[in-house]
C-alpha cells in the first residue's frame, strides 16, 4: 500500500477496537515471569556456553599484548577470543566506533576479549585471569568546556532572514548559555546475545530494537549473507535507543560460539553497559532571543556543542528551534567536536530532550524580561507554517490548545507570580511549565496476516516491543480491519523470517507497524473478496464474519483448505514531507517544593497533555508518556554521566553511581491527549507518542525549581547544592 | 511434586568448589549442586530454569532479581546459593501463572503498571512483601509514628518499593496496582 496522499475517511474514524483502552496482550506473560528474555533462552537449543566479555582500560591507544595463558588454564574454560585475533571488522554506516578486531582502542570498555566456558563463574573468574599491555595515547582533550571556550566558527544548519541585525535591532533580547550533561539509556535488561552456527547460518536470541538493521549490520560485520542470518528478539527488556544498533555482545557471542563450536550467551555486565554501548551526549548550548515589545519573537539562534567519536553528529540540540516558534529571522549552529569517550548516539528523542532542556529555559527566562505569563509567550510565538520554509505547512499543530487546556487543567492562573514568593512551612513552593516538540517520522514497514479455519488471525512481523505496547496496538489493527475481537488475533514480532517493519526507535514504531498491518489486513480483506467475486468495498467485516449482500459467512471458512496468507507493507509517499512537517506537540506543567533550609527538591504533581493525532490505546500511550516524564524527571533531578576528565571515561558507571528516578520520587501524574487527527502522518491519522512525553520535562522541572526559590540553574542535573547558595535567607 | 537433582553446570574440573544445596522453591524441594560461587539468582535462572527473576545489575541496585526466601524479600543476586541450605524461596513463578494470576500479578495487568516488563517479577515479589511489611508494623523511613499502627499509604508504598528500579517509568501504575490489592484485601 503506498500511503501518497492524505488520508480521508477511514474504518478507523468509526472504530470499535483501535482507540479504545485495552490492556497489553503481552500482560499475563509479563507479570508471570514467563514472556523470554534473550539470556534465558534455555527452550532453543541444547548445549549453551557462557561467555563473559573483557573491556579495555584505557581510552585511546594500542593494544600491545593480551596474555590469556592463565585465563586458558583455568577451570571450565572452553576458549577464549581476542580482539588482536581478529582484523578490525567492518562496521555498519549506523555503528560510530568499532566493535572489535584489531589492536586499536578508540574507547575506555570497548571489548578486546571474551572467555567461553561452561558456567557464568568459571568465565568471569578466567576474563579477570587476562593480562593487557597498552601503549596508551597520552594528551588526550575530553573537555567540552574547554573547547566550548575555543570554538571557532561553523558553517550553519541553517539560516533564515540576518539573525543577527534582528538581534541588534530588538527591543528586548536574551543571550544566555545551558549545559547537559551525558545521560545514560540504562534499560533494566543489559545487552545479551545468545548466538549458535548451523554451519554458515547464524542464528542469534538478542535484545535489540532494529531487527532488519541487527540482521544488515551482522552481515557486514561477520561478512555474511544476510540470507545466513536470523535475529530473534520477541521481549526487550527496555531499549530507548540503547538497543537501535548491533553492539558488542552480539558480535562477542558470535565470534565466541564460532569458536567453541557451540552456542554461547553473553550479557554485558552492568559495569561495562555504560562506557561498551552508547549514550546520549553531553551539550553546552547558547541560545539567543529577540522580540519586539509586544514579545513576538522576531530573531533565535541556538548553537550547540556535543562530542562525538570521529564520524559521528554527538546530540544536535538545535533540532526543534528550527521549527518550534516562530520568527523571521534564524540561526542554527552545531558543533560536533571529536572525542574519544564511548560513543555518543541515539537516546529517547535524541536532538530534542537534550535541546528543550535548554530551549525552554530560554524561553521562560524570555517571558520574564518581557514581563509576561511563560504560557501566553509560547502561544504568541506559536507557527502553523515552516519558519525556515513557510510553504511547508505543520499537518496538524495543536501546540496553543495543549497550551491552554494545560494551564486550565492544572490550575495555572495560582501559579506564584514572584519566585520564592510561596512558602509552606519550611517548602517553598514553585510552579514551572514547559512546551514539548518531536517529529513524527514513519519508515516503510511491512506485515504477513494469515487467516486460520478457526476464525482466528496470525500476524508476524519484524517489529519489535521494547515496552511500547506493539504487540496489543498490532492486535487492536488486525482486530478492526479483519472484524474479530482482539483475542482472535495472535501477534509473532521480532523475528527476521517475518516481514521487514520500520522497528522501534524516534516515535516511529507505532503509527508506522500499524499501518503495515493496516496494509496486510486490507489485502486479505481483498482476497477474501476475490473468494466471493465481490468488489471488497461491498463487503463488511464484523463479529468473525463477512457480510454482503447474501448470508454472513464465518470468517474462518475462507480459510478451510487452507491458511489464507496476505503480505504487504506501507510505503509513505514524499507528500508528508514535501508539503508538510509532520510533529507532535505537548505542554508540560510541574509543581514542587524545595526545602528552604536544604534544598532538598520534591515533586508535588505533574502534568503532560499531548497532541499526537489518533491515540491507538489510551492505556499504552499514557504509559508512554508518563514513562518519558518519569526520564524527565530523572533529566532534571539527577542524571549525569560524570566523564573523568583526565583519563577519558564515565566514572559512575552502575545503576549505585548513575542515580535514576526511583517510586519515591515520582508524584502523581496525570497525561490529557487532545483528540485529534492527522490525515497526513499515516492512513490511520496517528502519530508517535513514546518520546513526546519526555520532550521539555526536564526544563518544566528546572522552571518550576526557579519559580520556588529565584534560583536560576542552566546547568543539568538541578541539584540541592546548586540550589543551596542562592535560596532566601531564613 | 517429585524432588529434582539439579546441577548449573557440569564441573568440567575437579578443581571447583561445589556445594550440594536443599532448597524448597516454590513448594517443590530441590537438590543442587552447585559452583560455590553462584549467586541465589543464578541458581534459580541458570540451575532450575526459573528465568522469571531478571539480572538487571548484578549488584543488589535494581532490584529485578527480588524474590521471597523464608517470608523476607531480597535481592537473590547478593547471596550465594550456599547460603540458603534448607531455606523456603518463592519466585514470581511460585506467585501466579498466566492462567491464574495471583490478585498483585492481575492488577499489574489492569494498571499496566509496567512496560517492556523486565522489572516486572522484582516489582511484584517486592510489592506482595511490602503490604505484608506494613501489616506486621515493619517501619519504614517515612514512617512517622513508631508507636501506632502504620497505615498502608502512598508514601509508605512509595517509600518501601524504592528498591524497585523501572527504568520504563511505570511507577505511577505500580503504585495504582499495590493501591488496590492493599484496599481489597484489607
Amino acid at each position: 500500500m503506498k500511503f501518497t496522499s492524505p488520508a480521508t475517511e477511514t474504518i478507523f474514524d468509526t472504530s470499535t477496537v483501535v482507540g479504545k483502552a485495552t490492556h497489553r496482550v503481552d500482560g499475563p506473560l509479563k507479570v508471570s515471569g514467563r514472556a523470554p528474555y534473550a539470556y534465558e533462552r534455555h527452550d532453543v537449543i541444547d548445549g549453551q556456553l557462557v561467555a563473559y566479555p573483557l573491556g579495555a582500560t584505557i581510552a585511546k591507544g594500542r593494544i600491545l599484548s593480551i596474555d590469556t595463558q592463565h585465563a586458558k588454564a583455568a577451570p571450565g574454560v572452553h576458549t577464549i577470543i581476542t580482539t588482536l585475533e581478529y582484523d578490525e571488522l567492518p562496521k555498519d554506516e549506523r555503528n560510530v566506533a568499532s566493535l572489535f578486531g584489531g589492536d586499536k582502542v578508540v574507547h575506555y570498555h570497548q571489548a578486546i576479549a571474551a572467555v567461553v566456558a561452561d558456567s557464568f563463574e568459571q568465565a568471569r573468574a578466567a576474563a579477570n585471569l587476562i593480562t593487557v599491555k597498552y601503549d596508551i595515547e597520552q594528551d588526550l582533550d575530553f573537555d567540552l568546556e574547554r573547547q566550548w571556550q575555543q570554538r571557532g566558527t561553523v558553517e550553519p544548519v541553517s539560516a533564515t532572514g540576518d539573525f543577527a541585525q534582528a538581534f541588534q535591532s530588538a527591543a528586548k533580547t536574551l543571550d544566555r548559555e545551558y549545559r547537559t550533561p551525558g545521560h545514560s539509556h540504562a534499560m533494566m535488561e543489559p545487552h545479551s546475545t545468545l548466538a549458535h552456527w548451523d554451519g554458515d547460518a547464524l542464528t542469534i536470541w538478542t535484545s535489540n530494537q532494529m531487527i532488519a538493521w541487527n540482521r544488515e549490520a551482522l552481515a557486514v560485520t561477520l561478512g555474511l549473507e544476510e540470507d545466513n542470518i536470523r535475529v530473534d528478539s520477541p521481549y526487550i527488556g527496555g531499549g530507548f535507543g540503547s538497543k537501535l544498533f548491533l553492539r558488542s555482545d552480539a558480535v562477542l557471542a558470535a565470534l565466541a560460539s564460532k569458536a567453541s563450536g557451540r552456542p554461547v550467551k553473553l550479557a554485558l555486565p552492568r559495569p561495562f553497559v555504560m562506557n561498551n554501548t552508547t549514550h546520549r551526549g553531553e551539550t553546552i548550548q547558547r541560545i539567543r532571543i529577540g522580540t519586539d515589545a509586544q514579545g513576538h519573537i522576531t530573531a533565535i539562534a541556538h548553537t550547540a556543542m556535543s562530542p562525538t567519536q570521529p564520524g559521528g553528529q554527538g546530540e544536535q540540540a538545535t533540532d526543534q528551534t528550527r521549527q518550534f516558534y516562530a520568527g523571521a529571522n534564524r540561526l542554527i549552529e552545531h558543533h560536533p567536536v571529536e572525542m574519544f569517550l564511548p560513543e555518543s548516539n541515539a537516546m529517547r528523542a535524541p536532538g530534542e530532550a537534550s535541546g528543550l532542556m535548554a530551549l525552554e529555559i530560554a524561553m521562560d527566562e524570555m517571558a520574564e524580561v518581557l514581563d509576561m505569563d511563560p504560557v501566553a509567550f509560547r502561544a504568541l510565538n506559536d507557527t502553523q507554517v515552516d519558519p525556515e520554509n513557510p510553504k511547508r505547512t505543520f499537518s496538524d499543530r495543536n501546540f496553543t490548545r495543549c497550551l491552554s487546556e494545560g494551564a486550565r487543567a492544572f490550575g495555572w492562573h495560582d501559579r506564584p507570580q514572584t519566585p520564592a514568593s510561596r512558602r509552606d512551612g519550611n517548602w517553598l513552593i514553585g510552579m514551572g511549565m514547559a512546551g514539548a516538540y518531536r517529529g513524527s517520522p514513519v519508515l516503510t514497514s511491512g506485515a504477513r496476516v494469515r487467516l486460520q479455519a478457526n476464525g482466528t488471525v496470525i500476524v508476524e512481523t519484524d517489529m519489535t516491543d521494547i515496552g511500547t505496547g506493539s504487540y496489543t496496538i498490532i492486535a487492536q489493527t488486525a482486530a478492526e480491519v479483519m472484524g474479530l475481537p482482539v483475542s482472535a488475533i495472535d501477534v509473532r514480532l521480532g523475528d527476521s523470517n517475518f516481514p521487514r517493519s520500520a522497528g522501534s526507535g524516534g516515535q516511529f514504531g507505532a503509527p508506522s507497524s500499524t499501518a503495515g498491518v493496516y496494509a496486510a489486513c486490507v489485502k486479505l480483506r481483498e482476497m477474501i473478496a476475490q473468494k466471493l467475486q465481490m468488489p471488497e468495498a461491498e463487503l463488511s467485516f464484523s463479529d468473525g464474519a463477512v457480510h454482503s449482500a447474501g448470508e454472513p459467512q464465518l470468517i474462518g471458512t475462507f480459510a478451510t483448505d487452507a491458511e489464507l496468507v496476505a503480505e504487504d507493507k506501507i510505503e509513505f509517499g514524499k507528500f508528508r514531507s514535501d508539503d508538510h512537517i509532520v510533529s507532535t506537540f505537548g505542554a508540560h506543567f510541574v509543581e514542587l517544593r524545595v526545602h528552604a533550609l536544604t534544598g532538598e527538591i520534591r515533586l508535588n504533581r505533574m502534568l503532560a497533555v499531548c497532541d499526537s493525532g489518533r491515540i491507538l490505546n489510551p492505556i499504552t500511550a499514557r504509559s508512554q508518556v508518563i514513562g518519558g516524564m518519569v526520564m524527565g524527571v530523572g533529566a532534571a533531578m539527577m542524571e549525569e554521566m560524570a566523564v573523568d576528565r583526565t583519563q577519558g571515561f564515565f566514572a559512575n558507571h552502575d545503576l549505585a553511581g548513575y542515580e535514576v528516578p526511583v517510586h519515591m520520587d515520582i508524584p502523581s501524574q496525570e497525561v490529557i491527549f487532545l483528540d485529534t487527527l492527522d490525515p497526513v502522518a499515516t492512513p490511520m491519522k496517528a502519530k508517535g507518542i513514546g518520546e513526546l512525553g519526555l520532550c521539555g520535562v526536564a526544563a518544566a522541572v528546572a522552571n518550576a525549581a526557579y519559580n520556588a526559590t529565584g534560583v536560576r540553574l542552566r546547568d543539568y542535573p538541578v541539584t540541592l547544592e546548586k540550589l543551596f547558595p542562592g535560596l532566601p535567607k531564613v | 511434586m517429585s524432588p529434582s537433582d539439579v546441577s548449573t553446570a557440569p564441573p568440567s574440573d575437579t578443581d571447583i568448589p561445589c556445594s550440594s544445596v536443599q532448597l524448597t522453591v516454590n513448594g517443590t524441594a530441590q537438590t543442587l549442586t552447585v559452583d560455590n560461587r553462584t549467586t541465589l539468582l543464578d541458581a534459580l535462572r541458570e540451575g532450575l530454569h526459573l528465568t522469571g527473576t531478571k539480572k538487571g545489575c548484578d549488584h543488589g541496585q535494581c532490584g529485578a532479581c527480588t524474590v521471597t526466601v523464608n517470608g523476607r524479600r531480597i535481592n537473590s543476586c547478593l547471596s550465594l546459593a550456599v547460603m540458603h541450605d534448607g531455606d523456603d524461596v518463592t519466585t514470581i513463578e511460585g506467585v501466579g501463572t498466566p492462567d491464574a494470576l495471583d490478585p498483585m500479578q492481575a492488577a499489574f495487568v489492569e494498571h499496566d503498571g509496567f512496560q517492556c516488563g523486565y522489572c516486572t517479577p522484582g516489582q511484584i515479589c517486592s510489592a506482595k512483601a511490602v503490604l505484608e511489611e506494613i501489616r506486621q508494623n515493619v517501619p519504614s523511613h517515612v514512617t512517622k509514628n513508631l508507636m501506632e499502627t502504620i497505615p498502608i499509604s502512598e508514601t509508605e508504598i512509595r517509600e518501601r518499593m524504592s528498591g524497585n528500579i523501572c527504568r520504563c517509568g511505570a511507577y505511577a501504575n505500580i503504585l495504582a496496582a499495590i493501591t488496590q490489592v492493599a484496599e481489597g484485601s484489607a
